[in-house]
């Protein structure tokens, strides 16, 4: 009885359902913190059944659990459940500063809730049809939580998030189809043919031409989720408007889901093409956005669009390095997506209660947090350098291993990335060190915020990515290597 | 085509009747409109009285007329006579089925247009430059709409020959084809237009600013009045038997079979007939539009003819 | 009955319900009305059911069936009233503004008709189903709504827009493969509906903010 995917499917559904009707009330931020963590749980459960007992395939094949995406399903299920502890003090705050009401939080916790699900079930389905739908709603579950503080901008913002990503996924959805038309051959007509476990067992006699079609149109669809260059445009506007839980989980997890997609599909294309086709498409893509986005940096003035970009650098990073496949690349890229959403979703964190605490995004006018806020302040500059790659953090050790794999497969790309990756580090040290360091500004509100930041999640992320960057469990790298052969 | 005897006789029969009946025609549509808008209308052989008043009449002519002005009432009519000769109404079997090119057709029809408003030009007033501008601005957005209508009948007989593309869409079973439909809706656009009627033109209009075709005319009289007018219904008659041609082509009898010219005959009276009624019908359900949503109307047809041309090409041929 | 339809008389149906489709997402291209817009869109579904329950019947895909009721009762008659409500309540009933004029917006629809025939070429020759030449047009349907979406400057068109680039989708799943497997159908249906709903709540908070619903209040969001 496949108990753990039902409750890792099961829980963020019902609480989904439950906030609904409770969300307003002073007890659902614990809730949706009690929800989190139960969901946590029980991926923490599916995963040690995985690690146990190897692949799952549950529900007449419809669910497939396999070291690629159990892991995934447990970063998943763990920063949903750190931002939601999070999330609790600064959506109080939000609420005591006015800018939202109990209505509105009733939405947001319900669709926090709503958004888990559609991002778990992306990952653990095993049907290409499904795994479309899930993601289409999962944009559909964060539109309104964009546009929560109906300020011009935030609907503005929402608005492009959703005509964007709805037109990207429609071509998504007509990649989808493609691939059902070449599947038919083989495999029959009927649910059967969508599955990716099946698809992957004839993937070498699917019809290249179909494939390949097939998967520009994917990668253009699946990609503009990720927010790879030039697709992006939704990303930047739809971080710096929304709430910063909801920046968090998009940059951490939306971002981690669509790319996982995108490689299922990879995989797929490779073993019909035989070329490295895909491969070089996705290293395109992947490098085109590390380079806009580094040079894009420096032109900010609000800390959310900073990270924002940063998070577009580092996923064209991950893309790249799936792109040049390989064991190392691929294991790199794994990390990277762990490392990245932790370090990430930490910033925000760190982010979210300095703006609140100095009332601005704009950076120009926050100034000197270690003094006014020490732990927020050392919770942002720890990111920062952690993010731009500084050892002893994992980030380092990821991108270090991409970079000497470029070096070794891909020569040419390295001198554009050790550029994107400099100019990065340039540009948001220089603008992070004086938010921190700086002399303290006067327009700081007085007082301390009404409610106690969640601080320990932001440095809970820190430890573990330093620990994964200073020494990583051989279990652990045996998994990552597990799935990185999965990739190819 | 050799020549053969009874092609002769159909082509000179085809090209008489042609010319005599095309006011019958003007005169059932007018007809049909007085009857759909419940008046008693003016009779259908009123354009031959009309014509035999004019005929009467002295032509004047303005002090600065050109000899041009007094030249175009009969290019006018021999143009529109020559495009009758060559459009198959009758049979196939012409004579002047080689030169029965369809784009030999459309440039006929060009050197028409361009001779009638260069006419209204020559006198130099307002109207008639007024008239003139407009009509090549009518003729420019219709001419490649046509054109592409007479293409994709082309492509489905594989030439541009009239007559053959007459026998080949005549003789094939029935089929459905959306392209063709395209195309007819694309060609009753066009005739529309360029034959004056509404929605771009109204025949009937006394408000000179309104006018396309009435405003070139202005300054014609006497028997050049009576060869224009003939003219214009001959043109209204031949845009009818292509239509005919290319979308209803049964009746029109093959090669030169004597008793299938006969049987033509009444198959062609009876299709001009429902044609020229279905004309009156549009007329009264639609309103005239405004002289700048001309280019959208016939924008519209363009679109439809290149779909239909589209749409053969890609749905139809493998 | 099934005797008399051979299989050329059979694709001959289904190209007629393909150019009626382009007709009428052209139409759709052309329109200067709002409310003519979502009957269009009714129209365009309609084709839609009419073709797939044809095909269902021709080709013996019982499933078809289940797919057209359900496109009939989204896209006929659930949609369009959800539409229509939403405008009604919005009161607005402008005339659409168009960012191009429309006889180039024509012009560049042509183009992208000619663009997507070009491209599905191959592909529908590797279709194994009666209804594969019409992958191009179901593609052209896609392209035209997308063309229509970025020609509009007020929100209840590109949101018809896009809802008519999923009925482009639904068309080349129809032409490709006989339509996706049903639980997938339905997904997606639920997804259309759900997000035509949320849109719905959105254009109300837009409406709120702006007193308007031109997209060009939409876009002061640009780099510094």
């Amino acid at each position: 009885m496949n108990w753990e995917i039902l409750a890792v499917l099961g829980i963020p559904l019902a609480g989904g359902a439950a906030l609904a009707l409770a969300g307003d009330r002073r007890w659902a931020a614990e809730l949706n913190v009690a929800l989190s963590f139960a969901t946590f749980a029980a991926a923490g459960a599916l995963t040690a059944r995985v690690v146990r007992t190897g692949p799952i395939l549950a529900f007449e094949e419809q669910f497939f659990v396999d070291p690629l995406n159990v892991f995934l399903v447990a970063l998943t299920a763990f920063v949903a459940m750190t931002t939601s502890i999070f999330s609790r003090p600064y959506m109080r705050i939000e609420e005591d500063h006015g800018r939202l009401s109990a209505a509105r939080l009733r939405l947001y916790h319900s669709m926090y809730q709503l958004f888990v699900f559609t991002m778990l079930l992306v990952l653990l389905t095993n049907n290409m049809g499904i795994l479309w739908v899930a993601l289409e709603a999962a944009t559909l579950t964060t539109v309104l939580l964009v546009s929560l503080y109906r300020t011009p901008a935030s609907l503005e913002a929402a608005w492009k998030y959703f005509i964007l990503c709805g037109v990207g996924i429609a071509q998504a959805l007509f990649g989808t189809i493609l691939l059902y038309m070449a599947s038919q051959k083989l495999l029959g007509s009927g649910i059967d043919a969508l599955l990716w476990t099946h698809l992957a067992g004839v993937r070498s006699q699917l019809e290249p031409t179909v494939l390949s079609i097939a998967f520009v149109f994917l990668l253009v669809g699946y990609g503009t989720k990720v927010g790879l260059v030039p697709l992006h445009n939704w990303l930047p506007d739809a971080h710096a408007e929304g709430p910063t839980p909801v920046s968090a989980v998009l940059s951490g997890l939306l971002l981690n889901v669509a790319l996982y997609a995108l490689v299922r599909c990879k995989v797929l294309a490779d073993g019909a093409l035989g070329t490295p086709f895909a491969g070089e498409l996705m290293m395109g893509f992947g490098i085109a956005s590390v380079v806009v986005a580094a040079f894009f940096l420096s032109r900010q003035r609000d800390i959310k669009r900073l990270f924002a970009y940063s998070s577009i650098e580092h996923m064209g990073l991950v893309t790249f390095a799936f792109g040049m496949a390989g064991p190392v690349a691929s294991f790199a890229g794994l990390l990277h997506m762990t490392v990245h959403s932790l370090t990430k979703s930490a910033i925000f964190f760190a982010v979210g209660h300095a703006t609140q605490k100095t009332g601005t995004q704009v950076m120009e006018d926050i100034r000197g947090l270690i003094r006014a806020r020490p732990t927020i302040g050392w919770g942002l500059i720890i990111g920062t350098v952690a993010i731009l790659g500084v050892p002893p953090f994992g980030v380092f050790a990821s991108e270090f291993l991409i970079l000497t794999s470029a070096m070794r497969q891909e020569p040419w790309a390295t001198p554009l990335l050790l550029l994107a990756l400099g100019v990065a580090f340039a540009a948001v040290l220089s603008k992070v060190q004086p938010m921190v360091f700086g002399d303290t500004s006067e327009k700081f509100p007085p007082g301390r915020l009404p409610h106690q930041p969640a601080l320990l999640p932001v440095f809970a992320h820190y430890a573990i990515v330093l620990t994964l960057g200073l020494y990583m469990p051989p279990y652990l790298a045996d998994w990552y290597r597990e799935a990185a052969r999965l990739i190819g | 085509m050799s020549f053969s005897w009874s092609g002769a006789a159909a082509q000179l029969t085809e090209l008489v009747l042609a010319i005599l009946l095309a006011p019958l025609l003007l005169g059932w549509v007018n007809q049909c409109r007085a009857w759909l808008q419940n008046k008693g209308g003016p009779g259908v052989l009123r354009p031959y009285l009309m014509l035999r008043r004019l005929f009467a009449k002295d032509a004047i002519v303005a002090h600065g007329a050109s000899p041009l002005f007094r030249v175009v009432p009969y290019v006018l009519f021999g143009a529109m006579s020559m495009a009758a000769a060559i459009v198959p109404t009758l049979g196939t079997d012409l004579p002047y089925a080689p030169a029965a090119d369809a784009i030999a057709l459309v440039g006929i029809l060009a050197l028409a247009r361009v001779a009638i408003a260069l006419a209204a030009m020559d006198i130099g007033t307002a109207f008639g430059s007024l008239g003139a501008r407009r009509e090549m601005m009518v003729g420019f957005l219709a001419e490649p709409a046509l054109l592409m209508v007479l293409f994709t009948a082309s492509l489905i007989s594989q030439t541009t020959s009239l007559a053959t593309t007459v026998e080949t869409l005549s003789s094939r079973e029935l089929a459905i084809y959306p392209s063709l439909a395209f195309a007819g809706v694309a060609f009753t656009m066009v005739s529309l237009a360029e034959n004056a009627r509404i929605p771009i033109d109204n025949p009937a209009t006394h408000l000179e600013l309104t006018m396309i075709h009435e405003a070139m005319i202005l300054e014609y009289s006497g028997r050049h009045l009576a060869l224009v007018e003939w003219a214009a219904s001959l043109k209204l008659f031949v845009y009818s038997c292509i239509g005919i041609a290319l979308f209803f082509p049964f009746g029109i009898a093959q090669g030169g079979d004597a008793t299938g010219l006969l049987l033509a005959l009444p198959a062609l009276v009876l299709k001009l007939a429902i044609g020229g009624f279905l004309l009156a019908l549009i007329e009264t359900l639609s309103a005239k539009l405004r002289i700048f949503r001309a280019p959208e109307f016939l924008g519209t047809a363009f679109i439809l003819a290149v779909l239909a041309l589209l749409l053969h090409a890609f749905l139809e041929t493998p | 009955m099934t005797a008399l339809l051979t299989p050329a008389l059979v694709g001959q149906i289904i190209n007629v319900f393909a150019a009626v489709l382009l007709l009428v997402s052209f139409a759709m291209l052309a329109q200067r009305r709002i409310l003519s817009l979502i009957d269009l869109f009714a129209a365009q579904g309609f084709v839609l059911c009419l073709s797939t329950a044809f095909v269902a019947w021709a080709t013996g895909q019982t499933h078809l069936y289940w797919s057209a009721g359900l496109t009939f009762v989204l896209k006929v008659l659930l949609l369009p009233w959800i539409l229509h409500r939403l405008i009604r309540r919005l009161n607005v009933k402008w005339d659409v503004e168009t960012l191009i004029n429309i006889p180039t917006t024509m012009l560049v629809g042509l183009v992208l008709v000619i663009f997507a025939f070009n491209l599905a070429q191959p592909v529908s020759e590797l279709a194994g189903t009666v209804t594969r030449g019409t992958l191009g047009i179901a593609l052209a349907a896609v392209l035209l709504a997308f063309l229509m979406m970025i020609t509009r400057s007020k929100a209840v068109p590109q949101v018809i827009g896009f809802l008519a680039m999923e009925n482009g989708l639904f068309f080349a799943a129809t032409a490709a493969t006989y339509g996706m497997p049903m639980v997938v159908e339905l997904g997606i249906a639920l997804d259309v509906l759900v997000g035509v709903i949320i849109l719905g709540v959105f254009f109300f908070q837009i409406r709120e903010r702006f007193d308007s619903l031109d997209i060009r209040h939409l876009e002061k969001l640009k780099e510094e």
